[in-house]
This record gives C-alpha cells, sequence and structure tokens, in this order.
C-alpha cells in the first residue's frame, strides 16, 4: 500500500490540491499532538508533516525552535513519535504521515532499526532535512526497502545538476522551499515559485509541494494553483505555542484555520 | 623487477596528509549534511577556495598579511625553567599567543576574510563561544572594510564581556543567542541560519575545522602555518624533529593546525587534549573522542556528546573555548586510525598548568592552552632531559583573569 501516492491520486480526481500541516511531536505533549492530528484531518488535511524533534534545528527559524523545546523538555523521543503514529493509524488507516526531522536522532537508533520502527508505526515517508542526496545513499537503500518514502527539499539555490539527481533518488513528492531562509521566513513570491516549479517540472514526474513562508489562507491558495501540495507549518505552530495548556481552545482554533486554508484553496480550482 | 616493486611501492606511499577525499569525507567522518539550499553555496565556496589557494596573488595577499598584520612567523620559546622543574623532557611553546588578536584563530579569519573578498562577499558572519573567534573575525572584517555580524550564546556573552565589548569596538555587531544552552553550539546554529538566508551577500567565516565541507580542510589549511612554522624551527633550533607533540581540542583548530604537518612523521607522538570538565566519570565535561560517539551535527559526521535517542548534551568545561560538543571530523578519523591520541585533563589541572606557567615562565596562557600544558607536563615528567615536547600555546590568557579569579574565589 502507497498512500502517498494514494492520497495524490484521489485528490486529483477531485480536481484538489493536498493540504499538508506540520506539527512538531511532543509539542506541547504527546496526548494532544495525537488529538491535533485527528483535528487537522477533520479539517481538511490530507497529509501531515510530523515533526521529530531535535536539541539543534538549524534549519528552523524561532517557532519551530521553540516547538522542539518544548517536545524536548519532556524528553519526547523517537519511540514517542512512533508510538504517537501507531495510535493514529487505529483509527485512521488511509491519512498519509510524514515524519521531519534532523539526521542524528536516525543515525544513533540505527538506520535499520529506525525504517523498521517506522514501518511498523505506519509512517509512510519522511524528510531528513541535513541529509542531501550525496549522503543518502545506504539511508535510501533501507527506507526503501521499508516502503517508506524519501522526501527531498528542492531549493531556489539548487542548480540544475542537482536537481535532476534529486529527483532521480527522491520519492513520494518533492518539496519546494519557496525562498531562502528558515521556516516561518518572510512571505513568499508567487511569480519566483511558479518559475523554478516549471523548471522542476522539466526533469521530475514526482508531485510538488510547496513550503516555507505559507502564513494565511489567500498565500495557500495562490501557491496551491501552481503546485499538488502546499506545507503549513510556522503559522499552525504559532498557535499550538498561544494556546500552550488549553488543548480545548487550541483545537477550535487550528480547526478554523485549517479549514480556511482548504476553502480558499478549493476555491482556487 | 625490483626495482619495479620499489616504484610501485613508492607511488603508494602512505600518506595521512592527502585527506579529505572529494566529498569531503575523512574516512566515514566529515562530509557536508546540510540544508539543500546551503548545498549550492557550499560547492561555490569549495570552488573559489580551491581556485584561490592556487593563485599566486591570493596567496601573496595572504603572506604578507600574517606577516605584517598577524606578526608571523611566530617564535618557538624554550621553556627551559619549567622544563627544568619538571625534570624531564624539553618543552617548547610554539608562541600563538604573540599573533595580533593574540591567538591562532586569526590566521584562519585572515585568510577566508580575503577569500570573502575574491568572491564578492562584503557582510562576514561568524560564531563565537570565548570571542575568540568573534574578536578575530572582526579585527579582519575591520581590516578590509566588510560588515561583521557575530553570534554568541548569552551565557557566553555573560562569561565573556571584555570580547563583546572588543568585537563591538572593532564595529561588528553581536547578536547575542538565546535558544538552546546559550552557547557555542546554539550561536553556530544561528550564524548557520544568518547564512542560509542572505547567502547571496554573506560569506560565513567558521572559526574552527568543523561544519560542513570545505569548512573542516579549509580552516585547516590556514592553520597548518603553525605545524610548518614549528616543524621548521625544531629543525633549525635542535637539528631533529620533537618526540610528541601536544595541543588542546575543542573544535581543534588549533590542533590540527600544528598536527597535519607531522602526520607522516612517524616518531613524533600526536597528542589531543579534551577538557575532562569536573571529570569524565561526572558526566561533566566537552570531551566528545574520549566520551562521546558518531554522530551528525553542525554539517558534518564525527564524535559527538549526545543522548541515547540522539540530542546534543550539554558540555562543561572551565575555558569557553573547549566547550563544545562535537569536535572537528578529521580528528575524529585521526583517532580510530590510532595516529593520534586523544586524552583528557581536568579544569582542576588545567588551571594549575596556568599558574605554573604563569609563574614559572613569565607567560601568561589561555585557559584553552593551559590544558595542552597540564598533559605535557604529566607526559614529560615519564620522558628523558634529552627528549623534546612541542606544544602549541594556542593563545593567552588576558581574557580569562576574571574565570580564574572567580573560580579561585577572588573579587576583582
Amino acid at each position: 500500500m502507497n498512500r502517498i501516492a494514494d492520497c495524490f491520486q484521489n485528490l486529483e480526481q477531485q480536481n484538489k490540491k493536498a493540504l499538508i500541516p506540520f506539527i512538531t511531536a511532543g509539542d506541547p505533549d504527546k496526548d494532544i499532538t495525537l488529538e491535533l492530528m485527528f483535528e487537522l484531518v477533520k479539517a481538511g488535511a490530507n497529509m501531515i508533516e510530523l515533526g521529530v524533534p531535535f536539541s539543534d534545528p538549524m534549519a528552523d527559524g524561532p517557532v519551530i525552535q521553540r516547538a522542539s523545546e518544548r517536545a524536548l523538555e519532556h524528553h519526547t523521543n523517537s519511540d514517542d513519535v512512533f508510538d504517537i503514529v501507531s495510535e493514529f493509524r487505529k483509527k485512521d488507516a488511509t491519512t498519509p504521515i510524514i515524519l521531519m526531522g534532523y539526521l542524528n536522532p536516525i543515525e544513533v537508533m540505527g538506520y535499520k532499526v529506525f525504517a523498521e520502527k517506522a514501518e511498523n508505526a505506519g509512517v509512510d515517508g519522511v524528510l531528513v532535512v541535513d541529509l542531501p542526496p550525496e549522503e543518502s545513499l545506504e539511508f535510501s537503500q533501507i527506507f526503501q526497502k521499508h516502503n517508506i518514502a524519501e522526501i527531498f527539499l528542492v531549493s531556489p539555490t539548487t542548480r540544475q545538476e542537482r536537481l535532476q539527481r534529486i529527483c532521480e533518488v527522491g520519492s513520494g513528492f518533492l518539496y519546494y522551499v519557496s525562498l531562502k531562509g528558515v521556516t516561518g521566513s518572510n512571505r513568499l513570491d508567487v511569480a519566483a515559485v511558479a518559475q523554478k516549479l516549471e523548471e522542476i517540472r522539466a526533469v521530475s514526474k514526482l508531485p510538488l509541494g510547496v513550503g516555507f513562508g505559507i502564513k494565511d489562507a489567500q498565500t495557500a491558495a495562490d501557491v496551491s494553483v501552481i503546485c499538488d501540495a502546499v506545507v503549513v507549518g510556522s503559522a499552525l505552530v504559532e498557535r499550538v505555542e498561544e494556546y500552550n495548556g488549553d488543548a480545548a481552545s487550541l483545537k477550535t482554533n487550528i480547526n478554523s484555520f485549517i479549514q480556511e486554508l482548504r476553502q480558499a484553496m478549493d476555491k482556487q480550482q | 623487477m625490483s626495482e619495479e616493486v620499489i616504484n610501485h611501492s613508492n607511488q603508494h606511499k602512505q600518506t595521512l596528509k592527502n585527506m579529505p577525499d572529494r566529498a569531503g569525507h575523512f574516512g566515514p567522518y566529515g562530509g557536508r549534511f546540510v540544508a539543500e539550499t546551503l548545498m549550492g553555496p557550499l560547492n561555490e565556496l569549495e570552488q573559489a577556495y580551491c581556485r584561490y589557494i592556487k593563485d599566486s596573488d591570493f596567496v601573496a595577499e595572504l603572506e604578507h598579511d600574517l606577516k605584517h598584520f598577524v606578526g608571523r612567523p611566530s617564535p618557538l620559546y624554550h621553556a627551559k625553567r619549567w622544563s627544568e622543574q619538571l625534570g624531564g623532557a624539553q618543552i617548547y611553546l610554539k608562541r600563538e599567543d604573540l599573533n595580533h588578536t593574540g591567538a591562532h584563530k586569526v590566521n584562519n579569519t585572515v585568510g577566508q576574510a580575503l577569500l570573502a573578498k575574491r568572491m564578492g562577499k562584503h557582510r562576514v558572519i561568524a560564531e563565537t563561544g570565548a570571542g575568540q573567534h568573534g574578536v578575530a573575525s572582526a579585527t579582519v572584517a575591520a581590516r578590509y572594510g566588510m560588515e561583521c555580524v557575530v553570534y554568541m550564546g548569552a551565557e557566553d556573552i555573560r562569561r565573556q564581556s571584555i570580547n563583546v565589548f572588543r568585537m563591538k569596538l572593532l564595529g561588528a555587531t553581536v547578536v547575542s543567542v538565546e535558544a538552546g544552552s546559550k552557547t557555542l553550539k546554539d550561536a553556530l546554529n544561528e550564524a548557520m541560519r544568518d547564512w542560509v538566508t542572505n547567502v547571496d551577500d554573506t560569506f560565513y567565516i567558521i572559526g574552527t575545522v568543523a561544519g560542513p565541507h570545505p569548512y573542516p580542510a579549509m580552516v585547516r589549511d590556514f592553520n597548518s602555518i603553525v605545524g610548518k612554522e614549528a616543524r621548521r624551527q625544531c629543525l633549525e633550533i635542535n637539528d631533529r624533529l620533537p618526540d610528541a607533540i601536544v595541543a588542546c581540542v575543542g573544535g581543534g583548530s588549533n590542533a590540527i593546525g600544528l598536527f597535519h604537518e607531522f602526520l607522516d612523521d612517524n616518531d613524533v607522538a600526536i597528542y589531543g587534549v579534551e577538557a575532562a570538565g569536573d571529570g569524565i566519570e561526572t558526566g561533566h565535561h566537552a570531551a566528545p573522542l574520549n566520551a562521546g560517539k558518531p554522530g551528525v551535527l553542525h554539517g558534518n559526521r564525527t564524535y559527538l556528546m549526545e543522548d541515547n535517542y540522539g540530542q546534543i548534551i550539554e558540555t562543561h568545561s572551565i575555558s569557553a573555548g573547549l566547550d563544545y560538543p562535537g569536535v572537528g571530523p578529521e580528528h575524529a578519523w585521526l583517532k580510530d586510525s590510532g595516529r593520534a591520541n586523544y586524552v583528557s585533563v581536568t579544569d582542576t589541572e588545567a588551571l594549575q598548568a596556568f599558574h605554573d606557567l604563569t609563574r614559572i615562565e613569565g607567560i601568561i596562557p589561555a585557559l584553552e592552552s593551559s590544558h595542552a600544558l597540564a598533559y605535557a607536563k604529566k607526559l614529560a615528567a615519564g620522558m628523558t632531559k634529552n627528549q623534546t615536547i612541542l606544544i602549541n600555546l594556542s593563545g593567552r590568557g588576558d581574557k580569562d583573569i576574571h574565570t580564574v579569579a572567580t573560580y579561585e574565589g577572588i573579587t576583582l
């Protein structure tokens, strides 16, 4: 079973684009993360990107850094992340789950053990921010064997020859980083993104996701026209931070935010 | 036929000096583990570095500034009184403390700033722990008329207020980093975030032999002047190479700068000294090569201080410059290969060596370098009087007098 490919196929038939929210596992705690995942799906999310907390999140802006810190305050670890996904899978067998994080927590567990545990928990893809294709040969072989897609980033600074290499090894979808910077940076420039996506489409048939800098319904809607999936992270995590401790209000707020994005995106199609 | 065999073996003569490989690997260590946005800029940096390091104009300008601005070559000093008191080997100090700005760090910042200039980048950024690399970066930025931003952990800013003021006097902006443990590793994260955002006009001057390729090789090359000079000076003074060479290891830039030139001299024993803090057994230390395990951080694979789930743990050392949970990948490789020995000394031992050198030789050493001195003391005692130890005295200790006073309960 390949939940990511199925998801894109279903959306295409409905003439819709994928909405992929990002939250950090264990922020503010494991139970709330699980509840939020169900809430996100209920409000219109098509896949979920689950952040694996790391002590040194070099590619993240302050919002997601603080999310990692909150999760690490009570020692959320990779096994906790697998527990959350397993629990989610008991009630939701179709929504793809993508783990996003840094290499060291995977390296310390061992690629093989991590991939086995992830597969057993029901994880569909991994995006390892600091693992470029040049260093990922062994990693790719192992994760492929466990039916876990390896999602790679493409950035405004990615040159043609590397783009081709990334497209060859990537699976699931490609994640275009819409601007130079860290997560949660300034608003993106839709026209510039559109131009780069054209270049990518010329060399790859993989679906294209866009993230970094999507803060509101309008941007999500504008971007959805030119790509296959819209990733929203910091704007969502800011809400988790704001309602820290008040799970009921957090769920209501997040539900309406995701619905707003969903409706704005669907209107464009 | 025998001639053929000899030629063949000559061609394959083992050298340890030709690392890393093309992708920046030192055996299993090193490499380039960064987010996609930095891959292009790192390729561009690597190409520029490879080009200019062979460019005679660039090399001439570098040599000129090392001589006239930094004050190279630095002397090799025979610590006669100290050697005598220790009763063993003769100790020689490579006086990097006499460089402009007071440490070896400036060898690298001059090189990288000149490279930045060639690459058309007018803004330089740097991370700093104790503030020595920050000062060395701010210094060259002033010298070459560049904008300079230095990232420094809030905790280190508190501990090193004099260096913070020096950087400001030199025209740099010092940004306080409040994330994580508020120390060097967090400053490095924040500098990387700046670089990824402003990569078009900004050059990131990394201060140690860590980070993604080509930094470990480039920073080593700019610091290897230390070993080149010291090796030549040893031959001039004693007509022979030293029996042992010793340097402290945090990220490891002064150590690799000394070691690299001696790697193929198999009779020279090499010792890298890590910070054991309160003692390795207490867990409060900064000794990844002695007590850590391999992992990936700050763009390279190397030995790290981490917990069972791969989270980086906080380190401790009396010396802010050694207070780092990782170490340069070439050191990781030299450890595994057995060519270099990595040992450690505690805060207390380093402090005693700090006082010894100050009182016996009239040289106040940096607390970082005091770790090398402390280990050399132990080593010298077990050696004979006609043997020699070469120590990299990587920096001067003026910056540390407040730390020493506080540690000893003295109010200045």
